[in-house]
């Protein structure tokens, strides 16, 4: 019997000829994320050696630029740390900036067949990669940064066999929020997408259902390799690879079909993201006072641009505050270029700097008692940014900019034709 | 490892951003402890007692990798035991050294205010109160040695991997 593509990394990288579902694996650490929380006095514990610096990166993210003294703090523990070490991979304010999951596809620190870990739960973003990552905890990267080494337990397996193609103003994020509407969450599983319908994607659009799939609790999400994702890899890391394909005789859980060409706008609804996914045409005219773009799922940019597409010539309603995070200054760079910058900015659009801001109620646009967002971001629990009595809901890029040229929640179809 | 002691029960998908708001992020994990659960139970911190079980349902702790484990243990509650823990929480309950068992169906052994014995050797759960007994899935034994060792900070400080606490 084979192996899906997470039972094959888990054995090579743990020196197994096999590894089944209930095993508890002992996997070699290629590549160890400490992000600016790590360094919070809270959760900082002065560390005397590494294995190997090499394999150290250091990404300050969730609160930059510093926004008060605290967090000031844990980017000067996080410096001297990087320092001490000698550690050459640190994306501070500045030229690398850049939430960590987005640094990790601009730069090429997602390579097929390794392992890599960070204890932010959105790091299996990089299983788009055909990677084994995850968010782990505060201790485990501590561990893994010490010793190169983490204990993994392997679940089973969900195939996600995509097919079809998006229609205009569909994206990933509703091809995310139909299966954690449909299918709820896959705590203890791992998930694997494939299919004919990947061919179509971007990376870009492959990342968001990797990110998102910390939302269905999934312990590890990875995607099939193909020539995009090899081609991705290769023109941004010199490192050699092996990609990894599952066995044709792999045994899954469940495989189940998704036609992205039958979808249509999705906006799931406030406090909880899994099971509570509606079409946006159902939640329309609701009214809000905040829309934001950005994070680690949907900051990329072909995000910004698909935004930028919607609003283009138009503008903002008053009354409502739109923000747009690009996930690192590449990105940032990327859109000045391409134009998406100049239309947001002239439809009112405020930008800011990449962070994860109130992505995760942080800083930089957190909401108040009674305020209603819509957001492109990864999460939408209770007071999740900001007031516990705000509501979120959330969307893709483009329903979240048409909801920002009316006011009121929108099917993005009337302004992408 | 066993406990008896008062249950406190838990919906399923409670998660990380109830027991470890962002704005408690600031604090000491001390000062965290106000925070926990304001949002969806406010009030419950004054009431708990060091030693009470909590017993949670589906996909407890889902959500972000935070310390929150530790606040729970902070608390001094004894152990956790639900319907199924969350992967990324489950894995901080270890490395924290905050007892935790899954146990299909837990939910529907248990009032709240019950009391309940559980032992993390044998896996056994047995609901004093009304005599009712079920079994969970038992820690595993790599995983136990790191909860025994006092959680993944004592282990490397015994290492001298990481500096003692000042
Ligand atoms: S952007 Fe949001 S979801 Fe992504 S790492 Fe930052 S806080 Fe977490």
């Amino acid at each position: 019997m084979g192996m899906t593509i997470v039972e094959k990394i888990l054995a090579s990288k743990g020196g197994r000829d096999v590894v089944r579902p209930g095993d508890i694996v002992t996997v070699e650490v290629d590549t160890t994320i400490l992000f600016d929380n790590n360094f919070m006095p809270a959760n900082w514990r002065d560390i005397v050696k590494v294995r190997d610096p090499e394999r150290i990166v250091v990404v300050l993210d969730h609160r930059v630029p510093a926004p008060n003294a605290m967090a000031a703090a844990a980017h000067v523990t996080a410096r001297a740390f990087a320092a001490k070490f000698g550690i050459k991979r640190v994306h501070d304010v500045g030229y690398d900036q850049g939430i960590s999951h987005q640094l990790v596809a601009d730069l090429g620190y997602g390579i097929p067949g390794t392992v890599l870990v960070c204890s932010d739960s959105h790091t299996c973003s990089a299983g788009v990669f055909n990677c084994l990552a995850r968010g782990v905890g505060g201790p485990d990267v501590f561990y893994s940064a010490i010793k190169g080494e983490t204990w993994f337990r392997c679940g089973e397996t969900v195939r996600y066999q995509l097919t079809g193609k998006l229609p205009r103003a569909v994206t990933t994020k509703d091809a995310f929020l139909q299966i954690a509407g449909k299918h709820g969450a896959h705590a203890t599983m791992n998930v694997e997408y494939g299919g004919p319908g990947i061919a179509g994607l971007s990376i870009n659009a492959r990342k968001t259902l990797t990110t998102m799939s910390a939302e269905l609790s999934a312990e590890f999400a990875t995607f099939e390799p193909d020539e995009v994702l090899i081609d991705w890899v290769r023109r941004r890391s010199r490192r050699e690879f092996e990609p990894v394909y599952p066995d044709s005789d792999a045994r899954y859980l469940d495989v189940r079909e998704v036609d992205l060409g039958a979808l249509e706008p999705l906006v799931a609804y406030p406090d909880t993201v899994v099971q509570n996914s509606k079409p946006v045409r159902e939640a329309a005219g609701v009214k809000i006072d905040q829309a934001y773009i950005g994070s680690c799922a949907n900051g990329t940019l072909d995000d910004l641009e698909l935004a930028a597409q919607v609003v283009s010539g138009r503008r903002v309603a008053s009354g409502v505050r739109f923000l747009v995070v690009p996930a690192s200054q590449l990105v940032y760079r990327e859109a000045l270029k391409s134009g998406a910058m100049e239309k947001l900015v002239d439809a009112g659009a405020v930008i800011g700097p990449p962070t994860c801001g109130a992505c995760g109620g942080g800083h930089m646009g957190v909401i108040g008692p009674g305020e209603v967002c819509i957001t492109a971001t990864t999460r939408n629990f209770k007071g999740r940014m900001g007031d516990p009595s705000s509501k979120v809901y959330m969307g893709s890029p483009a329903t979240v900019a048409a909801s920002a040229l009316t006011g009121y929640i929108t099917d993005p179809r009337e302004f992408l034709n | 490892m066993k406990f008896t002691s008062r249950v406190w029960k838990f919906a399923d998908n409670i998660n990380t951003d109830l027991i470890l708001p962002n704005v408690a992020f600031y604090l000491t994990p001390e000062e965290q402890l106000e925070y926990v659960f304001r949002a969806n139970r406010p009030g419950w911190v004054e009431l708990v007692q060091p030693g009470d079980i909590l017993i949670g349902g589906k996909n407890f702790g889902m959500g972000s990798s935070r310390p929150a484990a530790r606040n729970l243990k902070n608390l001094g509650l004894a152990c956790l035991v639900a319907d199924s823990i969350n992967g990324l929480f489950y894995r901080n309950c270890v490395n924290f050294a905050f007892p935790a068992m899954d146990c299909s169906g837990v939910e529907d052994l248990f009032e709240e205010g019950d009391t309940a014995e559980i032992d993390f050797d044998s896996g056994s759960i047995r609901n004093v109160s009304t005599g009712k007994t079920t079994s969970g899935r038992k820690i595993p034994p790599q995983l136990l040695a790191i909860v025994d060792a006092g959680g993944i900070f004592s282990l490397l400080e015994k290492e001298g991997a990481i500096a003692p606490k000042s």
